[in-house]
């Protein structure tokens, strides 16, 4: 196919965000009957490029051409008359209009009396007949359908408007696997019939069913274009992350390993079958006393929606979890907190410091939210507490009055991690805790988390370096595609290597079962590595379940 | 190719061997089916309809053609104010200025009639003076995004003083002006004693509004904009709606028709002063939501409008029939009518949109 011209060329495309280039000369082909995937981590900078071509964001620099025309579109609209059409992950319909006129919505047929309802409709049948959706009443208000059918209507808005262009921006997150099968057959026949497809997808068994090629892109810089069957796993995840495996081994597997004798202790937490549909598959987890569990996975992965579901920020739609031993229902965060969970947000700077408040106050708020706002406490005891937890931490500058915001991202990280602290709980779910900050204070930060489970707190390190994860954590949870695919117990010979095998293989099986494509990866996955698989088949939850 | 199977049990089609009454109860299930909106406005029209039968049976005198035409030419102006506010509320937005406009409108335009200016001049000045508010809210709200409600309220204080400082006094119209012409009363029908059918310029002017705008909201693709809005304004920028124009053009129609409410209502009483107009926007905001319109955007009906201001001005006739409820009741009354409508769209939404 790449005989033809390709109908978009993004050439050296540059955005800038204040203080931040989202994109750095990035370049992107897209040619016509082929379905090409952007690969790349979250904040890679992926949606970025779809906003630049669709017009949402201005680019700062490059050029994009479509159809042999060089174009900026001005937003969604320009770019839909120019054949270009996206369906987002969040599905960008109206609820409050009938299922017709989503499809139809700014297209609608006109005759000499306005709309021509009845030939609106039918013309929006024929645009769901292509996906096979023709015996849906379009009469019906679009909230009678399930998410997942929904995503599918959004599809046949944009055929209904004749796209050249297909943007599929993580259509699959919402779907469960038989919905997957039923999207990409369509995918296949606008293929074939010549349409060019974009689509994204944390899931890479998807990847490697769906694309012909793939774009990797990484902290805004293009990595590379090539066609999918000529890139293994391991590579991919790889240059998506940036790091040479073999190298990123040679690190970590120092941290030590506590004999803990997994069968006899009773667990200070545990979850069984615990789910929330879109966000994490059925999982089972154990948490002890003191024990430091790491969650791995690269970035989408369902670690984040699991430690959501672990102190209430989501209620789980099934599974339960009980804590010492007795059944306990957390219905939201400060419940949570009254049980003695404390999360500490991958989000810093939106959802954990409020800017403009002074680091005493930052860091007494979760303590004095937990006694309630009618009991202040004492300046006093203030005082001593932060002071205590400014000097353990060795926040600098060590003023308490100082406002947050004028702190390093790490010292910003202390004063979060002091906040929880003070609230004194049983286990802390730290949520990438040493993002974005200098390597002398994530040094200090993970002294930290050890020290506190020495003193019997239990924590939950969550974080995209797989060295850290490895070198803290006592056991490690490994997370894909939104499910637990293994558990390491962690010992001298565990390294990251292990963690992406255990990622990749579990990814190679999965294909190979389904029988997608050849397993041409070389690598075997580790057998010595001790990991536990969840039971389980995953997937048959979402059929069951009833349409919302 | 089907991909996913029927998630909904195929509605049979009604056998042709049914009775009339039966296909019509089958229809009409199926309407309130595939758009529940049509319940609050539906509830509206029972609700009106029993206020009639029961002023009927304790006032009397309802059901006749002069109490009926009254009915219309004193609300022409409010009908085409509710008209107005429910685009506004469809998108979601809300507009406080409508009052104020009309007070500046008039008192503009009766000055200026009586400067002497042509009066057919000063009919689309008075409307222009609404439009012109209206955009300016307009170009507020979505250029300099500034919430609805701050924006109209700003544009509300700016128009009670434009016409402050333009009257205090009352002032009257000429009575030889042109403009009284519209809000002359024609007999249709004459009836025994004043018991005629009566109609206005000013009312046949609402009525047109009325039909104007139920073609624009309902066969326009403007329209439409201004339903997706409501329900999702992200997501209908990301349709390729045009949002921005049809947001603006949304406070322009509102300021618009406040100017044609203007005219309709000084030639009703060829009197206007600064003060008209005081919590008229609030009537008219009542008056949509009674006609089932959701305030948070997405969901109504203009004729529900019309009935909920019918219901407004009904009310009014009543508690002056009954002589023994105190006219601070209306107020009273009106609150409660307006919560009743509002727990009952909750009732609806909280099953719908789940």
């Amino acid at each position: 196919m790449t005989d033809t011209l390709p109908i978009v060329e993004m050439r050296d495309i540059s955005i800038e965000f204040p203080g931040v280039k989202a994109l750095d000369g990035v370049d992107f082909r897209l040619f016509p009957g082929e379905i090409h995937a952007l690969m790349g981590e979250n904040g890679a900078g992926k949606s970025t490029l779809i906003k630049a071509l669709t017009g949402v964001y201005r680019i700062d620099g490059g050029s994009i051409v479509v159809a042999g025309q060089e174009r900026q579109f001005t937003g969604t609209r320009d770019a839909q008359s120019a054949g270009v059409s996206t369906v987002y992950q969040e599905i960008n319909l109206v609820t409050n209009l009938t299922i017709g006129e989503n499809v139809m919505l700014g297209h609608e047929v006109r005759g000499a009396f306005g709309i021509n309802w009845r030939a609106t409709h039918a013309a929006a049948t024929r645009a769901l007949a292509g996906l096979g959706l023709d015996y849906l009443d379009t009469h019906m208000p679009l909230s009678t359908l399930s998410i997942a059918m929904q995503q599918l209507v959004a599809i046949s808005r944009a055929m209904a408007i004749k796209a050249k262009v297909l943007i599929l921006d993580e259509p699959t997150s919402s779907l469960d696997a038989a919905e997957v099968d039923g999207l990409f057959r369509v995918m296949r026949s606008l293929r074939d019939q010549g349409v060019a497809i974009l689509f994204v997808s944390h899931f890479l068994d998807q990847i490697y069913a769906i694309s012909d090629r793939l774009t990797i892109l990484r902290n805004g810089r293009w990595e590379g274009e090539y066609p999918t069957r000529e890139l293994d796993r391991h590579s991919l995840i790889s240059k998506m992350i940036g790091k040479d495996l073999r190298a990123l081994s040679s690190l970590g597997g120092s941290r030590r390993v506590d004999q803990r004798d997994y069968e006899s202790d009773a667990p200070l937490f545990a979850a069984k079958g615990l789910a929330r549909r879109g966000s994490i598959e059925p999982t089972d987890l154990d948490i002890h006393r003191g024990e430091v569990l790491g969650f791995a996975g690269l970035l989408g992965s369902g670690r984040t929606e699991l430690a959501r579901l672990l102190y209430g920020a989501d209620r789980a739609d099934e599974g339960e979890t009980t804590l010492h031993g007795k059944r306990v229902d957390i219905k939201n965060p400060a419940d949570g907190l009254e049980k003695r969970i404390a999360f500490s947000t991958e989000n810093r700077r939106d959802e954990g410091i409020i800017a403009d408040l002074t680091v005493r106050e930052n860091m007494i708020l979760a303590m004095q939210a937990e006694r309630g706002w009618a009991k202040p406490i004492p300046r006093k005891e203030q005082d001593e507490l932060v002071a205590k937890y400014i000097t353990a931490l060795n926040v600098r500058p060590s003023d308490p009055n100082r406002l947050i915001k004028n702190l390093s991202g790490g010292n910003q990280q202390k004063v979060l991690l002091g906040r929880w602290l003070a609230t004194n709980p049983e286990l802390l779910i730290l949520d990438e805790p040493t993002r974005g900050i200098d390597v002398g204070a994530k040094a200090e930060i993970q002294e930290a988390v050890v020290e506190l489970a020495e003193n019997g707190v239990s924590v939950v390190f969550i974080s995209s370096e797989l060295e850290e994860v490895v070198r803290l954590s006592e056991r490690i949870v490994v997370l894909k595609d939104h499910q637990k695919i293994g558990e390491i117990v962690n010992g001298p010979e565990i390294t990251a290597q292990h963690v992406v095998d255990v990622i990749a293989a579990h990814g190679v099986e999965a294909a190979a079962e389904s029988d997608i494509i050849d397993a041409e990866d070389e690598h075997d996955p580790d057998t010595s590595t001790p990991t536990r698989t969840p039971q389980a088949s995953t997937r048959a939850y979402a059929a069951t379940e009833e349409e919302s | 190719m089907t991909i996913v199977q029927n998630p909904h049990t195929p509605q049979a089609d009604a056998p042709a061997t049914e009775s009339g009454a039966t296909r019509l109860i089958a229809r009409s299930k199926r309407v309130i089916a595939s758009n529940p909106s049509v319940l609050p406005t539906g509830a509206a029209i029972v609700i009106f309809v029993g206020m009639v039968i029961y002023g009927e049976i304790a006032y009397g005198r309802i059901l006749q053609y002069n109490t009926v035409s009254n009915l219309f030419i004193n609300n022409a102006h409010l009908i085409i104010l509710a008209v107005a506010m429910t685009f506004v509320i469809l998108t979601g937005g809300i507009d406080l200025s409508v009052g104020a406009v009309i007070a500046l409108s008039s008192v503009a335009g009766v000055m200026l009639a009586n400067a002497g200016w042509n009066p057919l001049v000063v009919i689309v000045l008075m409307i222009l003076i609404g439009t012109t508010m209206g955009l300016v809210s307009g170009i507020l709200i979505q250029f300099f995004n500034v919430q609805p409600f701050i924006a109209t309220l700003a544009m509300m204080f700016l128009g009670r003083g434009l016409a402050a400082l333009l009257s205090t006094q009352p002032e009257r119209l000429g009575d030889e002006s042109p403009i009284l012409w519209l809000g002359e009363q024609f007999k249709l029908i004459d009836g025994p004693k004043v018991n005629d059918v009566v109609i206005t310029p000013g009312v046949i002017i609402a009525v047109i509004v009325v039909l104007i705008a139920f073609f624009v909201l309902h066969r326009t693709r403007t329209g439409r904009t201004v339903y997706a809005i409501g329900g999702s304004e992200s997501s209908s920028a990301l349709m390729g709606l045009a949002v921005p124009r049809t947001k603006v053009l949304v406070y322009v129609i509102s300021g618009t028709l406040a100017g044609v409410a203007a005219v309709v209502y000084t030639s009703r009483l060829g009197i206007a002063q600064n003060i008209t107009g005081i919590g008229w926007e609030l009537d008219a905001i009542a008056a949509t939501v009674i006609g089932g319109t959701l305030l948070t955007g997405g969901y109504g009906f203009v004729l529900g409008s019309v009935v909920g201001a019918l219901v407004l001005g009904l009310m009014n006739v009543l508690i002056t029939r009954d002589g023994g409820i105190p006219p601070e009741m209306t107020t009273i009354i009106t609150g409660g009518i307006l919560l009743i409508f509002v727990i009952l769209q909750r009732a609806v939404t909280s099953k719908w949109r789940t």
